[in-house]
């Protein structure tokens, strides 16, 4: 047996890596040699930990202890004084922010009470590069089951009594989409994994990829076993190289186990896996799109009818299926279709992995059962927002999705209920914003992002979205009139309804739900030409205060357009008509008198 | 690297590596497991600790006790190195003196398994942190 009696577990995701994790990971195996401690305590590099706020994260098991924030200098303390001498380090403990009382073990923590990992089960768990690691836990057992005790039509049946849905987005049924792929005859069709994950600040898929990716692979043959494909292609953006080298690490390791290539577990079925990258454009992630960009054609989007199932990668029928969909197949088919409906709402089974991040204290990867409410995500799992400041929105969905509120925080997470209140699940990402965010620079900033992505080949997503940018744009500069409120509305209205894919149906999203939620802010900007959380800057003014001004000149000197006038020690004064808001006065001020209201 | 023909390999393969998990799993849920410690400090390696935690790490196991055993620093008896302490689920924990091979082989059988107390008990006599609570 292995004489490990301890294990140090280091966050190896990207995030904790650019906080040198590899380097420390390289300090504990030379500290604990000199020790003479490698062969009882062992060094692993796992997958994303989802505490990514607080990295690098290194988890000492079996005591469960949980270090944030360690650098490599740290590394000699913690052999020598947990290790060796079993003292834990307070002052790497995770501080819990309200109580500010240090917590010694995951299972105490806020961050992890609520979650239910399904699809995340081996990230931070497992070596990601060791397939003996994902063996010990249960991998490829589900191929195996597949292949040597159940038919496809059985396999397929059982994905559909789980109700598993897609969790690219659009949440479609991922066993009815297997059937339809099976049912189409064809001699050659393919096994798609779609990793373009596009949405700005998500990162579950990447995070899988990187702690799990082995579990992709295994997903990838037992679908190709249900509907008859040798071949799959995973989709990946060239921007995520450390996923993608897991990835080669993975399939290499796979071949040689014989668990990927020819006669699989000498059942006569044959799959094998191939890489293809994409530039990051975020219209691949579309399935037809990703389909063009994969035969090397522009990644556009084509009508469908005919879906993938029927004409796909070169023409042959395809199952495209997402990252997080295919980790959450092999726990289902080897715990049962019963046990996984049993998690989630009515119509949404399972957990969801969610990319947190914005202004809130937990900025991370989190899994939650469906039907967990926007509440219990932000204020106990990513424990409320940044500096005690005040909730206003969060958005769901990407950039493609909408803005809820404080009204729609008791709301269960799940498909339904989001699209019902104007936003959507989209991949998994959860922006929080605080008082000190303009809901209408927001909207503005998600079109900017569409606009940018738009692969141009319809009218309605091209022009459409382009025109209200550039309505938000004169809002924003204090130029828009309230018939503008009324454009916007009819102009979105019109791009959700007649745009060929999913990137332009949504793409007004962002627009209509503040519309919807904060009119007020929209008003105000327009009529009173004012921006109340303090961002437009067109919409400011600067304005020295009384009581502070000490007559310093000091802002005077600054000005370079001489907007402010006053005396020596006298209340200076800045002319808002020749004032170009550069700021130079706010800067140069000693004493806090000038402002911006 | 050895392929793998056969779902029987397979699982082969799984029973053989499930023990390098396994540390990790139980880490998660040790409050229902017997939790071993080892004193390892100097003193005690000195007296024949390292033996003891591989021998109790071995026969727990092959005994089919679902155990962690982790080592600790000096627990302050020098006099009676190697220590023990054991918990069992749900009551409170034991610290054990002059823990040899031999002695760790009974408090496996009479006090792990059976929860039948042996010679050799250190009586606590000091608080702890946790304990003022």
């Amino acid at each position: 047996m292995s004489k490990y009696s301890m294990h140090l577990l280091v966050c190896g995701g990207t995030g904790c890596k650019a906080s040198e994790s590899d380097i420390l990971t390289e300090k504990l195996k030379k500290e604990l040699a000199k020790q003479g401690l490698e062969e009882t305590v062992q060094v692993i590099m796992t997958g994303c930990f989802g505490f990514c706020e607080k990295g690098p994260i290194v988890k000492v098991m079996p005591d469960n202890t949980f270090y944030t924030q360690v650098k490599p200098s740290d590394a000699e303390e913690i052999v020598e004084e947990h290790v060796i001498k079993g003292r834990r380090i307070n002052r790497l403990l995770y501080k819990d922010p309200k109580s500010k009382e240090e917590v010694e073990d995951t299972g105490k923590m806020g961050f992890y009470k609520k979650q239910l990992r399904i699809a995340l089960r081996n990230c931070g768990f497992i070596d990601p590069e060791s397939i003996d690691e994902y063996i010990a836990r249960d991998g490829y057992m589900a191929l195996g089951k597949v292949l040597t005790e159940m038919t496809p039509e059985a396999t397929i049946a059982l994905m559909k009594d789980s109700g598993l849905r897609g969790r690219g987005g659009a949440g479609f049924p991922a066993g009815l989409k297997w059937e339809l792929a099976r049912n189409n005859a064809s001699e050659k069709k393919y096994v798609v994994c779609n990793a373009d994950e596009g949405d700005p600040g998500a990162f579950m898929d990447r995070s899988i990829l990187e702690g799990d990716p082995h579990s992709v692979l295994e997903s990838m043959a037992i679908i190709g076993h249900c509907i008859g494909a040798d071949e799959g292609y995973i989709y990946i953006r060239a921007e995520y190289p450390l996923a993608i080298a897991r990835l080669k690490t993975a399939l290499q390791q796979a071949r040689d186990y014989g668990l990927l290539g020819d006669n699989i577990l000498g059942t006569g079925f044959n799959f094998d896996i191939g890489l293809k990258y994409g530039a990051g454009a975020f219209v691949c992630g579309e399935e037809t799109a990703l389909i063009h960009s994969m035969e090397g054609d522009r990644g556009e989007p084509t009508l469908k009818p005919p879906f993938p199932a029927e004409k796909g990668y070169l023409g042959k029928p395809t199952n495209v299926n997402n990252v997080e969909t295919l980790a959450n197949v092999p726990p289902i088919l080897l715990k049962g279709a019963e046990w996984f409906s049993s998690i989630g709402t009515e119509k949404s089974k399972g957990t969801k992995v969610f990319a947190l991040a914005g202004q809130i204290n937990n900025v991370g990867l989190i899994e939650v059962p469906m039907g967990t409410t926007l509440r219990e995500v932000i204020f106990e799992i990513g424990g409320g927002i940044k500096d005690g400041k005040k909730f206003k929105a969060v958005q769901t969905g990407g950039p493609s999705g909408g803005c809820l509120t404080e009204k729609h925080l008791d709301t269960p997470i799940d498909y339904e209920n989001l699209v019902a209140n104007g936003s959507m699940m989209g991949s998994g990402g959860m922006i929080v914003m605080d008082e000190d965010d303009c809901m209408v620079s927001i909207a503005k900033y998600y079109l900017d992002f569409t606009v940018e992505e738009s692969c141009g080949k319809c009218a309605p997503c091209r022009i459409g979205n382009k025109r209200l940018h550039e309505l938000l744009e004169r809002i924003c500069e204090g130029k828009g009139e309230e018939a503008d409120l009324d454009r916007l509305r009819n102009l979105g209205e019109v791009i959700k309804d007649t745009s060929l894919c999913g990137l332009g149906q949504s793409s007004p999203n962002p627009v209509l739900s503040t519309l919807d939620n904060f009119m007020d802010e929209y008003q105000s900007h327009v009529v009173d030409k004012k921006c109340t959380a303090g961002v437009c800057k067109d919409l400011l003014e600067y304005f020295i205060l009384e009581d502070n001004c000490v007559g310093c000149t000091a802002c005077a000197r600054a000005c370079p357009v001489g907007a402010i006038t006053g005396e020596r020690k006298e209340l200076h004064v800045v002319n808002p008509v020749t004032c170009i808001k550069c700021g130079a006065c706010m800067e140069k001020c000693k004493f806090d008198a000038v402002i911006l209201r | 690297m050895e392929k793998i023909r056969s779902l029987a390999d397979l699982k082969k393969i799984r029973d053989e590596n499930n023990k390098g998990v396994e540390l990790r799993k139980k880490g998660e849920d040790a409050d229902k497991l017997v939790q071993v410690k080892v004193a390892m400090a100097t003193c005690g390696i000195a007296s024949g600790a390292k033996e003891t935690m591989e021998f109790l790490a071995d026969s727990l196991e092959k005994r089919g006790v679902e155990a962690v055993v982790t080592q600790t620093g000096c627990m302050g008896y020098c006099y009676a190195e190697p220590t023990i302490e054991v918990t069992l689920p749900g009551r409170d924990p034991i610290v054990f003196g002059n823990v040899n091979v031999k002695k760790a082989d009974e408090i496996i059988e009479k006090y792990i398994k059976g929860g039948e107390l042996v010679d050799g008990i250190i009586p606590v006599n000091y608080e702890t942190i946790d304990s003022k609570e």
